[in-house]
């Protein structure tokens, strides 16, 4: 079954396309809190370590249902204040001794790449030892971040046949469990992109009501003048 | 006695507005451009663009006040700053999306009225300086839109800007030394940055006021066409001197652009609010990656309102060497419209009577101009693969070439197809 | 077609509008003028919304929290809230006895200006009396003033403004005469621990 759903879901990856066609949507829904606060727990733990999101401020989780409290007693540091922004652990010039590359800021990385890359992107990770790190993907060829995940994914191997991902060591959780871990990941990420989305959209819908009250009058006012006009 | 009889009889509104007639020219000028101003009868759903460019221009500057009071134009700080106004300043995403929205639906208003007058010929007689005017806004529209995408500081600023800026460094001699000026550096940096962002706020919209008011001061001279292409001036009523097809642009037609703004503002207001990204063409995706002088972003190409010029850019093969030649049809490619006036020697003046050869032409262009605009999208690597049913290698840049040449064609051989043309009577007063 | 249209007895494209139809078009226009008010007014709220505090300056401007604990007795330490200087000044036995010495010559000994949370309404303009909280800036024109704690015959200690000689006493009380109109604001503040301060939040503002 693992394999099957694997396979259905990686099969139109291609092996060494640097950018591979992504075909499975990511299940982003900025409406489920819970799916957000899980992926807000998994970003500050494992990719916070890091990856910053600088743009991101701790006090905008309020948005996605977290109490002030629950920010502070969860989340932050004993140092850092629920107004900071989210910065990462290690020293920049650190990860760049260490990845080669200073690690991006991920505050608007979906905006960048699309949440469907992403979620491409943390389950495709596999096993490649022509690589420095010992890891490849396939939405990212030849990437230079580690398979930070791979506790939990398990380890994953390329079939240069099929180019599917076949998972040859299980890890701490199931496929599906890993699947929602970072479904829940790409959600808060997405949401981390534009915090203010849903509001902006909610705000949209009232003025398009407004205007529409405003078109009504608008076309009588016109039609009453033009009686004039022959 | 006699004094208080004075202040009452000029007491209230009335009172305020006589006392600034009498030292400013406020009522003359409401009745010169409003009241008074006798607009044709038959304006068509080609006439709203005018006033909603102007209503755009509006936007703009009140949404670019506000974000010039939080961006700051600093290589170190730029990108940041802008995800600064989009998170923490409040209604700053709505005051950024309404500009970047703006910045789009600016070259959709001024694209279709641009198209109106070349559908109707307003740009002739003697509406000559109105078009010059108008296609030297177009231009600085150009420039502000150009220099205001590299604010962002993002990748497709950054590189775009480098790319733009390198095509004057293939003007033959000054090329080189002109590009490096103009960057105040040997790569796009900082110092780009922060002039980019002068001429943004502050240049342009200036010279961009003053070409408006001169456009609507030309248009109020000698009136306005209309879908007919007829003068209305040549017949007016005899005791009061109105023309007998005008009405007063004020009710009638603010009544009529009301409606106009409203439905344009849902538009607007459906992409601001819904989709302000429009699917990557009015926001780029790779504009959330910070600038990075170092590494060039797989696929880059202009905004979607460039996208026709850069085709013809790429269309264009080099001499030796030199990409001068594509760099010169594109700057030629956007100039030419200011020839129209001269080049149209049709006796009529509306594609209504117009004949087939014409509308031909017309057609052919516009198909050209989408296709180019199209084909400029996609990305350098696309070229060549575009097109099968050619059959040839280089497929997209042969369709670019065909497209780059009708381009050109439909004003080179106006004078002659103008001419040659069939049209049909014109009608002496307006018809419909 | 087009001679019927032409053929209205002034010539011209319009008319005059009936009597009936003023009365329509007036109510019309008051009706999309009061709608396109309020929809100004909205239009308006993210721009002038966007010149108040961003959440960046919200987060600067964040609760400090200050040890007190190695103020000295009779001495005071600066800190900053808001970009604005804090006084702490850890008050002696005698400096409050001396507190109350001087109030005929105070222009609001009361505290009648509230100038002051409700909590620091008292006799020593302070939730503990040891120690006084206030924001160092002068309420006259903004300056801050500068302390002078050597107590002679006829002053008990207390603050002197460089820029219009403004006169406070140490709990930041003006004396009369001065250009300063009000006592020196006391901002909110709380006490977390016996000798850690919470300053720019209240008690109040939690519950």
């Amino acid at each position: 079954m693992r394999h099957i759903l694997l396979g259905l879901l990686l099969l139109p990856v291609l092996a060494f396309a640097s950018e591979a066609e992504i075909t499975v949507k990511a299940p982003v829904d900025l409406g489920d809190q819970a799916s957000l606060q899980r992926g807000a727990r998994t970003f500050v733990n494992y990719c916070l370590n890091c990856h910053s999101a600088n743009y991101m401020r701790y006090n905008r989780l309020q948005d996605i249902g977290l109490s002030e409290k629950q920010i502070k007693d969860n989340l932050l540091f004993a140092t850092e204040k629920v107004g900071d922004t989210m910065q990462v652990a290690i020293d920049p010039i650190d990860a760049k001794k260490w990845f080669g590359a200073t690690p991006p800021d991920l505050s608007v990385e979906v905006r960048a790449r699309g949440a469907d890359w992403l979620y491409a992107y943390l389950r495709g990770f596999y096993k490649d030892d022509t690589r420095p790190t010992g890891w490849n993907n396939t939405v990212y060829d030849k990437v230079a971040m580690p398979h930070v995940l791979y506790e939990l994914q398990g380890v994953q191997v390329l079939n240069h046949e099929t180019h599917a991902l076949e998972l040859v060591k299980p890890g701490k959780l199931s496929p599906t469990e890993y699947d929602e871990m970072v479904g829940d990941l790409t959600n808060f990420m997405a949401f981390m992109a534009e915090p203010a989305k849903q509001s902006r959209q909610i705000i949209g819908i009232f003025v398009l009501l407004f205007l529409g009250v405003m078109l009504v009058l608008a076309k009588k006012i016109k039609a009453e003048y033009w009686k004039d006009i022959k | 006695m006699a004094d208080k009889k004075v202040t009452t009889a000029s007491s209230g509104l009335a009172g305020v507005v006589d006392w600034v007639d009498a030292r400013f020219p406020l009522t003359s000028n409401i009745k010169n451009h409003l009241t008074e101003y006798y607009a044709p009868k038959n304006f068509n759903f080609w006439y709203f663009f005018g006033s909603l460019a102007l209503l755009v221009l509006v936007m703009q500057i009140v949404t670019g006040i506000f974000l010039t009071m939080h961006y700051k134009p600093d290589a170190q700080q730029a990108f940041a700053s802008v995800e600064y106004i989009m998170r923490d300043v409040f209604g700053g995403n709505i005051i950024r999306y309404m500009h970047s929205t703006g910045a789009s639906m600016f070259f959709v208003v001024v694209y279709l009225h641009m198209f109106r007058g070349l559908i109707y010929g307003s740009y002739r007689t003697p509406r000559e300086l109105i078009w010059l005017f108008g296609v030297g806004i177009f231009l600085v529209l150009m420039g502000e839109a150009f220099f205001g995408y590299l604010l962002p500081w993002g990748q497709m600023s950054y590189w775009g800007a480098q790319v733009i800026v390198n095509l004057f460094s293939t003007i033959p001699f000054i090329g080189p030394d002109l590009s490096e000026w103009l960057r105040g550096d040997y790569l796009v940096s900082d110092a780009t940055l922060n002039r980019f962002f002068a001429f943004h706020v502050i240049a342009l919209p200036l010279v961009l006021l003053g070409l408006v008011a001169v456009h609507l001061i030309a248009l109020h001279e000698v009136g306005s066409n209309n879908p007919d292409g007829v003068e209305i001036k040549n017949h007016k009523d005899k005791k009061t001197g109105i023309p007998l097809d005008g009405i007063p642009f004020h009710p009638y037609y603010t009544v009529k652009d009301l409606v106009g703004v409203v439905v344009f503002l849902m538009v607007f207001a459906a992409i601001a609010f819904f989709a302000p990204e429009m699917g990557g063409y009015f926001l780029e995706a790779n504009n959330f990656v910070p600038a990075d002088p170092l590494k060039t972003p797989a696929h880059i190409a202009p905004v979607w309102y460039f996208t026709p010029y850069y085709s013809i850019l790429r269309a264009v093969p080099p001499i030796g060497i030199s990409q001068f030649p594509g760099v010169a049809a594109m700057g030629l490619s956007v100039v030419v419209f200011a020839f129209l006036p001269w080049l149209d020697k049709s006796p009529v003046k509306s594609i209504r009577y117009r004949g087939t050869l014409y509308k031909g032409w017309l057609t052919a262009f516009v198909v050209s101009f989408i296709i180019l605009g199209y084909l400029g999208t996609l990305p350098a690597d696309t070229w060549g693969q575009f097109g099968a049913w050619l059959g040839k290698a280089d497929r997209a840049t042969v369709v670019a070439r065909i497209c780059t040449v009708i381009y050109f064609l439909f004003f080179i051989l106006m004078p002659w197809y103008t001419k040659r043309d069939k049209t049909k009577p014109v009608p002496e007063r307006v018809a419909h | 077609m087009s001679d019927t249209k032409h053929d209205s007895p002034s010539g011209l494209s319009f008319q005059p509008p009936t009597t009936i139809d003023l009365e329509k078009r007036k109510f019309l226009i008051q009706a999309t003028a009061a709608t396109g008010a309020v929809g100004a007014a909205a239009v308006a709220v993210p721009f002038v919304g966007s010149m108040l505090p961003s959440e960046r300056a919200k987060a600067a401007g964040a609760p400090v929290e200050v040890d007190i604990s190695k103020i000295e007795p009779g001495s005071m330490m600066t800190a900053e809230w808001r970009g604005q200087p804090v006084w702490i000044i850890h008050r002696t036995e005698e400096m409050l006895a001396k507190l109350g010495g001087h109030d005929e010559q105070l222009a609001d000994p009361e505290l009648e200006v509230p100038q002051q949370p409700a909590y620091c309404k008292n006799k020593a303009r302070a939730i503990n009396e040891k120690y006084a909280v206030m924001l160092g800036t002068c309420t006259h024109l903004g300056c801050s003033p500068n302390a002078n704690f050597a107590v002679t015959a006829d002053w008990n200690g207390g603050f002197v403004c460089p820029c219009h000689g403004s006169k406070f006493d140490l709990s930041g009380r003006v004396f009369k005469g001065s250009p300063a109109p009000t006592n020196l604001v006391v901002p909110p503040h709380q006490y977390l621990t016996e000798n850690t301060l919470l300053i720019g939040e209240d008690k109040q503002a939690e519950a």
